[in-house]
């Protein structure tokens, strides 16, 4: 046998990307800017629930959008079409998820003008996004109905990773076989410390919870 | 495809560790990866197999994958199980006061250079 020379690495493949994060972090802290990074399965509504909410703090907040997706533009577009905020589109280059040098390259695109708040719509996945810190403040996903209460078991990382749980589509649930007190137990199982909200960004309701849990974590940022 | 995500990750590294070593080919790069990482082994190496073959370093080479056991630890009966076979909850204890101890890694552990 040849003789074979090893080198010892020992390194997460994670390791780069958690500096990158935390750093971001620290200057996102130092400018004022919130970022919240949400997550969800493709289809979950996530556009749809941005556009109610925006519309909601828009007049109390500075507020800019960073879609990232494999590919085109139609979310940025429908962001900004539907509520006049900045909104720009990253395209993770067959990635399926952004990391944290993806994120900031996203934020120097926005421009120089520091925004109170910045939501980073991931790409739709439940798996790869929550291995990757983004370098966000807080870390939201919107589970919904159709796809059912036991994602938090089929997908745990994701839900321990997630501060606040939105479960989208609550207008379907008589028509599906959804327990909202299983899945609020699901949810605390991966993570006691997530919050979950009841939303319908289709008929609104809801949506004013999440608008104000938003405006106080902005303000908590800010000032603490 | 998550893994291959994760394979480009795996690349930036060793190459980086390659050129601090002085080294222009591989042969072997050896992973360790938990049994509850969320990485399928068989598709990592697949994914491997497509973008080491495009990367001079690492043309040909070998990903092998050492498979670490997840255990977790419950904090109620201080005793650790298999988090694969039972969960959030303690066969000992019936309980849900547990974490996992190990079992998500993924890591590069070493390159390997045939001399």
């Amino acid at each position: 046998m040849d003789p074979v020379k090893v080198i010892e690495i020992k390194k997460s493949v994670f390791e780069d990307n958690d500096k990158d994060a935390d750093a971001l972090r620290t200057e996102l802290k130092r400018r004022g800017v919130y970022l919240l990074n949400l997550m969800s399965s493709p289809g979950s509504g996530k556009t749809t629930t941005l556009v109610r909410t925006i519309n909601l703090l828009k007049d109390k907040l500075r507020i800019a959008v960073m879609e990232a997706d494999i590919d085109s533009d139609v979310d940025a577009v429908k962001i900004k079409d539907a509520t006049g905020v900045q909104s720009i589109q990253l395209h993770t280059g067959g990635m399926c998820h952004l990391d944290a040098e993806m994120t900031r390259q996203g934020l120097d695109g926005l421009g120089t003008e520091n925004p109170d708040l910045v939501i980073l719509e991931n790409v739709g996945n439940l798996v790869c996004p929550a291995e990757f810190d983004t370098g966000s403040c807080r870390n939201a996903m919107i589970l919904s109905v159709p796809e059912g209460h036991d994602k938090p078991l089929k997908y745990p990382l994701m839900f321990s990773v997630c501060d606040l749980v939105l479960v989208n589509k609550i207008d379907v649930i008589p028509y599906f076989d959804f327990d909202l007190e299983k899945c609020r137990e699901y949810v605390r199982m991966r993570n006691p410390k997530a919050k979950v909200l009841p939303v319908c960004a289709k008929t609104g309701e809801g949506v004013d919870a999440f608008a104000d849990w938003l405006l106080k974590e902005v303000n908590e940022w800010k000032n603490n | 495809m998550h893994e291959l995500g994760i394979v480009f990750y795996i690349i930036r590294d060793v190459k980086a560790a390659a050129s601090e070593n002085g080294v222009d080919r591989i042969d072997t790069v050896v992973m360790d990866i938990g049994e509850v990482s969320t990485i399928v082994p068989e598709y990592l190496t697949d994914c491997w197999r497509w973008a080491a073959d495009r990367e001079k370093l690492l043309r040909g080479s070998e990903l092998r994958i050492n498979t670490i056991p997840a255990v977790s630890w419950c904090d109620d009966c201080k005793c650790e199980f298999g988090t694969v076979q039972y969960g959030k909850t303690c066969p000992h204890c019936g309980g849900g006061n547990t974490w996992l101890l190990r079992g998500n890694e993924v890591e590069i552990k070493q390159i390997e250079i045939k001399e």
